[in-house]
């Protein structure tokens, strides 16, 4: 017996199990270089789909210029389309004969069509009107395409509006309030961090706990000194720090390639990003809890957190035209309110003076969801 | 085999019961093994072996009735019971990603071993397995007859009072299992128990005494050549089959 007292296990001093534990999940992440270089590698690709690929907003918009009367101010609005680079007046024709062949023909865009004495209207301050015409065989650039002339109108009316002069006619649709240059990049990239991040916690935690949980180690590890909570800290740690250095990766690429702009605290946007991963991640646990094996939890993470955080975050489609049944289920998808607080951030420079209460809602849920993992092992042993 | 002086039973089972809803998987077994024994559990599959053993490596809580391993309340102590434990589960239990070491250092860490005693334990342990060379192998790439005694190896790296196998021995070649249950008596000779379940009869010739389930029950505990004279079989598989097959009365 005198030879086992010297190592006969005590207390298992925490750092050091803890640490063991860290390690070797570390191990288990460099090792498989495979999943490793698509971690780090699909969010850039990621960032130059959405930036390039999936962007909403349009640019060298085709007008057609119908002005019965052409005098020095319809010259005017025509030079200031001109001047952007978004628009290109294709043609300037006096009726609008031409334009039903115009557009089947897709060589315009948009036709503007000025009424006949344009010039006589606006002097004598009547509501003039003008007619827009969209090709809106895609009903969402249609829209968009839309807005655009409506603004270069407005710009143009509130030039000619002398002080003390000339009422506004036309309203600027609200959604370029924060996004004057429409750039989707700059909406859809804290969307996208709140994807990879989604990806690598909830995803990838599931699938490395179901592993476990397949190949029996888990077993291992339940019976051993290790608490439930340490083996659930041990897991999510090594995640965490990737997510960390993703989103750096995904923030840094949009600011080189795209130049999105991040006009609050760096700090703030980060640390927010950590709270987001510990609700993914405790998600990932949960889901690997439920399910027996890899394959089922890797359904269960994509259908349980990916879809949802892409689909009703308003990553993509915007909550606000959601159907009214569905909009309150968006209120139970974390990336919903990481969306929110991440725009903010990067858009509008807000603080967590504004943002707290969209932060309370995170921090909220990361408290449950932790309990809950971490009550999900308890429930296994009995 | 020695006998500690300290307490008689390294486990003691009371009335020892687990009902899965009207289901009894372990209906009320009793028994003790000594401490510093090589306790053979027997029984064919769905008899009951797993649920009893899952109960007192402390992975199930007891529908009823009590179990004592090395001197802990399963219920109410399962701390001091993990600490005091090694087990082997019947799925390989390392890391096949992990190098040989790194399996040593993640466990070895995990039971608080600190560094110096997990440096002597692994040097110890690959002079025993003669592992040498293949220290900074990853284990997948090791033969399954060496990973599984490296496994038991781990199993006892912090010097456990009990150790539990469950089904070491599975898929390997006789001159290998002959070697693995030549590990179990050097550890068991060192004081510390191994409680053992098995599908091959002739392991259970090896053990001090076997107990064999049929039905959540123990139909028969004791040497194997007590069980050998008692129910009159020329060998423990004779005994086996006469107690597990179906209608058999204990």
């Amino acid at each position: 017996m005198s030879s086992r007292t010297g190592g006969r296990v005590r207390a298992p001093r925490l750092p050091s199990a803890l640490g063991a534990f860290v390690r070797k999940e570390l191990h288990h992440i460099v090792r498989d270089r495979q999943t490793l270089a698509i971690l780090l590698l699909m969010p850039l690709v990621q960032v130059l789909l959405f930036g390039y690929a999936l962007r909403t907003d349009v640019r060298d918009l085709r007008v057609a210029m119908v002005d019965p009367t052409p005098d020095v101010l319809t010259v005017r609005l025509r030079n200031r389309l001109e001047s952007t680079p978004r628009f290109r007046v294709v043609s300037t024709a006096t009726s609008t004969a031409l334009l039903e062949d115009q557009f089947q023909r897709r060589v315009a865009d948009v036709a503007l069509v000025l009424p006949t004495s344009f010039a006589d209207g606006l002097a004598r301050g009547d509501r003039t009107p003008v007619l827009l015409v969209t090709d809106a065989s895609d009903p969402n650039s249609g829209t968009t395409m839309q807005s655009y002339v409506r603004a270069a109108l407005a710009d143009f009316e509130s030039d000619l509006s002398a002080p003390g002069r000339g009422p506004v006619r036309i309203q600027v649709a609200s959604r370029m309030r924060y996004n004057p240059t429409l750039e989707s990049a700059n909406l859809f990239v804290p969307g996208l961090i709140a994807l990879v991040l989604t990806l690598v916690s909830a995803l990838m935690t599931a699938i490395s706990l179901s592993r476990e949980k397949e190949q029996g180690t888990l077993e291992v590890l339940l019976v051993s000194p290790l608490r439930p909570w340490q083996i659930i800290v041990g897991k999510v740690l090594p995640y965490l720090a990737l997510g960390f250095a993703i989103t750096c990766l995904v923030l840094l690429a949009a600011r080189v390639v795209f130049a999105v702009p991040l006009r609050g605290s760096l700090t703030l946007l980060l640390a927010e990003s950590v709270l987001y991963t510990i609700v993914s991640l405790s998600l990932g646990v949960l889901v690997a809890a439920r399910t027996t094996s890899q394959r089922a939890a890797m359904l269960g993470a994509l259908v349980g957190t990916m879809m949802p955080t892409a689909l009703l975050s308003g990553m993509i489609f915007p909550i606000s035209s959601m159907p009214g049944w569905l909009r309150p289920i968006t209120n139970v998808v974390p990336a919903r309110w990481f969306i929110v607080i991440a725009r903010g951030i990067m858009l509008k420079g807000a603080g967590l003076g504004i943002l707290w209460h969209e932060t309370l809602v995170l921090a909220g849920m990361a408290l449950l969801l932790l309990v809950a993992a971490t009550r999900s092992f308890h429930a296994r042993l009995d | 085999m020695t006998v500690s002086p300290d307490h008689g039973h390294a486990i003691e089972v009371r009335g020892l019961t687990r009902r899965f809803g009207t289901f009894t998987a372990v209906d009320a077994i009793t028994f003790d093994v000594a401490a510093g024994e090589v306790f053979g559990f027997l029984g064919a599959n769905g008899a009951g072996k797993t649920t009893a053993i899952r109960m007192l490596i402390g992975l199930l809580a007891p529908s009823a009735g009590s179990a004592r391993v090395a001197g802990f309340d399963v219920s109410t102590e399962a701390e001091q019971v993990k600490r005091n434990i090694g087990y082997m589960s019947q799925r390989f239990s390392l890391y096949e990603d992990l190098t040989v070491r790194e399996n040593i250092t993640l466990y070895g860490g995990i039971y608080g071993l600190s560094d110096g005693a997990i440096a002597e334990r692994m040097a110890s342990l690959v002079e025993r397995l003669d592992l040498g060379r293949d220290l900074d192998t990853r284990v997948k790439s090791i033969p399954l007859g060496w990973k599984q005694k490296l496994a038991f190896s781990v199993a006892v790296l912090h010097d456990p009072k009990v150790v539990f196998l469950d089904e070491p021995t599975g898929g390997v070649d006789p001159i290998t299992r002959r070697q693995f249950w030549e590990l179990i008596y050097a550890t068991a000779e060192q004081g510390t128990t191994v409680f053992v379940t098995t599908h091959y009869m002739d392991e259970a010739e090896y053990c001090d005494r076997v107990s064999i389930m049929v039905d959540g029950r123990i139909a028969a505990l004791g040497t194997p050549a007590e069980l050998k004279a008692r129910f009159g079989g020329e060998t423990i598989d004779d005994v086996f089959v006469r107690l597990a097959r179906p209608g058999a009365a204990a």
